[in-house]
């Protein structure tokens, strides 16, 4: 049959499928691609971070002789010595001078092995002399040596032994890092926001500013570190590496992204709420109390669930003020020095020894845990407290 | 809405709270990042066997930031020690002086090299300071006059090499290791080269650029990175500390410099050219101000930490000749001040 015009409909209706379907199979590939490099991390992170989560302990007897208080060595016969961990070695002295009831016994413990020896009983590479590696294979037949679950991984601070390196003090700094930041730029950022959407005026200022505010998000983070180094630490004094100008800095950072989210859902409330209430004889400040905050609140805290969630992964700032550090003990106030958990990670990454790369990824698992519990904790509040209109 | 009120509540007092700057009771150190581990180790056992101090907090700035954030004055908000992989210049000195930081004690802590290493598969490299310098700079003298790097193999520039193009992964330009290997690889070549002297005459020694063409990537300042690509890249060549190729001897080796191979013995003794001394500075008069800080002085300085069998050995640091390491620790406990004739 000839058809209209001229024109081969088949033909015609053949290609625009198989354009659709070309477009379809290029989404697609892009999406297994995304999600296999996804998989891919995952995998890698799991595979290597696992192991951390378990720690080799080895059952010696230690002798708390006189000799053992002066050179803690002397404690445990010369070759145990060397695949236990010197984070017990060195704290014999100090535990005679406490308990001056230990002096001249004998005690057999399950103690904290050292790091090669851990590595050694994983089958990873180490650096324990033969001598040392038959000595652990012997104590591990008579059931001297043991990988229990690390629970010092989630009790320690930072260490240069990896055998009793933790997050604790890290999980901790970050807490009060994310806390001063949540104190800071929730309260700014929310009242910023009703001010642009409910009362300023629609002029050349306005539009200023909110082109500052839409192009501050999307700086580059290290230079509000470089911000704050200038402002909190030169200018107000704020003591370096201490978890109140981590939270300044990171504050900053955070603004702009709860701006936009506030704004954003401010605008979603439609006209007729505010206009009722105005109605009735509502003053403007009652409107935004009464009906505007409570009603785009979910879109907000999910906006500042996203913004603290990735001021929680944030380092490059961080180093500017001093907060990637050697810093073992958990923050006591918001003074004192402390460390966040991707800045531990960071030195961990960078450190030679082998034994802390199992750690280095354990710990981006605990982050990803983390990031993964804010993040869904957001989508929670919106499907929860969402409105349509 | 109370609980919006009480978020800003809480806000107002912590900006009340900013500005107050207290005396302090910890220990604050900047400084090198080569020096860091060693630092960070002596500041750990330091912590956990002094039980009245608290840990030392030990930052990794570079040499040239921790020096920056040194000489800013005396007083709790500036660091008692710099950590540096380099010795302290003439002008930090002065400016340090001017600033009011008058009494500097120097303390030499050991070695560190800076190794080449490859892939463990591999033949071995011998190579010389020649080798490597023509390898990385930018502009070498062609028919007496300087032109781009022709070299793309180690073959092309040294027959005895085997033919494997150049990679070079190494230090950027920010780190103080990357300082150390053109001091002592490549200004030692062109200060001395004739071709070189023929060329630039005077200012031979001045040149130092490293070229951009492909051959040298840096790598970053994460040296686990270079080990790992060594281990997958069996052609290229790696520059790193020597505490890396020491905890890495199951998949990477080191090339020899000179003839001699990069081993403890070798760096220590001083055989193996490309090594460097570190250090640290002490801030005098922060003793007595700061709790620990003449403790945590004494316990660096000891046999224990720094010595033959020492702890920080364990975790790469070459120590310096006994002798050396006797004098060295009498003056730094007895706090001698740091003069301008000593860095000449």
């Amino acid at each position: 049959m000839a058809s209209l015009f001229g024109i081969d409909e088949k033909k015609l209706l053949r290609k625009r499928r198989a354009a659709e379907t070309r477009f379809r199979l290029c989404a697609i590939a892009a999406l297994v691609l995304a999600g296999a490099f996804l998989v891919f991390f995952l995998f890698d992170i799991t595979m290597k971070g696992y192991p951390a989560f378990q720690q080799a302990e080895l059952l010696v007897s230690v002798n708390y002789t006189t000799e053992a208080h002066d050179n803690p060595y002397a404690a445990m016969d010369p070759d145990t010595v060397q695949i236990v961990s010197r984070s017990f070695t060195r704290l014999i002295p100090s535990m005679m001078a406490e308990n001056s009831r230990l002096i001249g016994t004998t005690k057999e413990m399950w103690v904290l092995a050292s790091a090669d020896t851990d590595q050694y009983l994983k089958g990873n590479a180490n650096r324990l002399k033969p001598r040392h590696q038959a000595l652990v294979d012997t104590m591990r037949q008579e059931g001297k040596a043991r990988l229990a679950f690390n629970w010092g991984f989630f009790e320690a601070g930072d260490s240069k032994l990896p055998e009793l390196a933790g997050i604790r003090a890290a999980a901790i700094g970050s807490l009060y890092v994310l806390l001063i930041t949540l104190a800071i730029s929730f309260p700014v950022g929310v009242m910023c926001a009703v001010y642009l959407e409910e009362f300023a005026p629609d002029n050349r200022l306005t539009q200023i500013i909110e082109v500052n505010i839409n192009n501050l998000a999307a700086i580059p983070s290290i230079l509000y570190g470089l911000l704050g180094l200038a402002i909190f630490i030169n200018f107000m004094g704020v003591p370096r590496s201490s978890a109140l100008v981590g939270g300044l800095t990171l504050s900053l950072m955070t603004l702009p992204a709860i701006i936009i989210s506030t704004r954003a859902a401010i605008r979603s409330i439609p006209p007729s709420i505010r206009e009722a209430a105005l109605a009735l004889g509502a003053t403007p400040l009652q409107v935004v109390w009464h009906h505007v905050l409570p009603l785009s609140l979910p879109g907000v805290l999910t906006g500042t669930i996203i913004g603290l969630a990735r001021a929680m992964g944030e380092t490059a700032p961080l180093l500017i003020v001093g907060m990637m550090a050697y810093i073992p003990e958990a923050p006591e106030n918001f003074n004192s020095a402390a460390t966040v958990l991707p800045a531990q990670i960071f030195t961990w990454a960078s450190d030679s020894q082998r034994a802390f790369s199992e750690r280095t990824a354990a710990g981006i698992m605990v982050l990803l845990v983390l990031l993964l519990g804010m993040n869904a904790t957001a989508i929670w509040l919106r499907n929860k407290y969402e409105r349509k209109w | 809405m109370k609980s919006i009120k009480k978020v800003a509540l809480a806000a107002a007092l912590v900006l009340s709270l900013a500005g107050v700057a207290e005396a302090r009771d910890q220990i604050r150190i900047v400084g090198s990042s080569t020096v860091y581990p060693f630092s960070s180790a002596v500041a750990e056992e330091f912590g956990a066997t002094n039980k009245q101090f608290k840990s030392p907090v030990v930052e990794s700035t570079g040499s040239g930031g921790g020096h920056k954030l040194f000489y800013a004055g005396v007083g709790p908000d500036t660091p008692d020690i710099t950590n540096s992989s380099r010795r302290m210049k003439v002008e930090e000195l002065e400016t340090n002086a001017k600033n009011g930081v008058t009494d500097i004690t120097e303390a030499k802590i050991g070695f560190d090299g800076i190794v080449i290493a490859q892939n463990i598969g591999n033949g071995d490299m011998n190579l010389t300071l020649k080798d490597l310098a023509l390898a990385v700079l930018e502009e070498v003298p062609v028919d007496g006059k300087l032109a781009p790097n022709p070299y793309k193999t180690w073959k092309q520039l040294n027959p005895s090499l085997p033919d494997r193009k150049i990679v070079i992964y190494g230090p950027p330009a920010t780190s103080g290791t990357r300082d150390a290997f053109i001091e002592m690889v490549v200004e030692k070549f062109t200060g001395k080269d004739e071709t070189f002297k023929a060329v630039l005459g005077k200012d031979a020694a001045q040149y130092k650029k490293i070229r951009q063409d492909g051959p040298y990537v840096p790598a970053g300042e994460n040296d686990n990175l270079i080990v790992q690509k060594l281990t997958k890249d069996t052609e290229a060549v790696g520059i790193f500390g020597y505490s890396f190729l020491a905890e890495n001897k199951d998949r990477i080796k080191g090339c020899t410099v000179e003839g001699n191979p990069p081993t403890f013995d070798n760096i220590s003794s001083a055989k193996y050219p490309i090594s460097r001394a570190l250090y640290f500075y002490v801030k005098d008069a922060h003793i007595g101000k700061i709790p620990g800080l003449k403790e945590y002085v004494d316990l660096f300085m000891s046999e224990k930490m720094i010595g033959d069998a020492g702890y920080l050995k364990t975790i790469g640091l070459i120590p310096l000749p006994a002798a050396e390491r006797e004098k060295v620790r009498k003056d730094v406990t007895g706090f001698k001040k740091l003069t301008a004739e000593d860095l000449k």
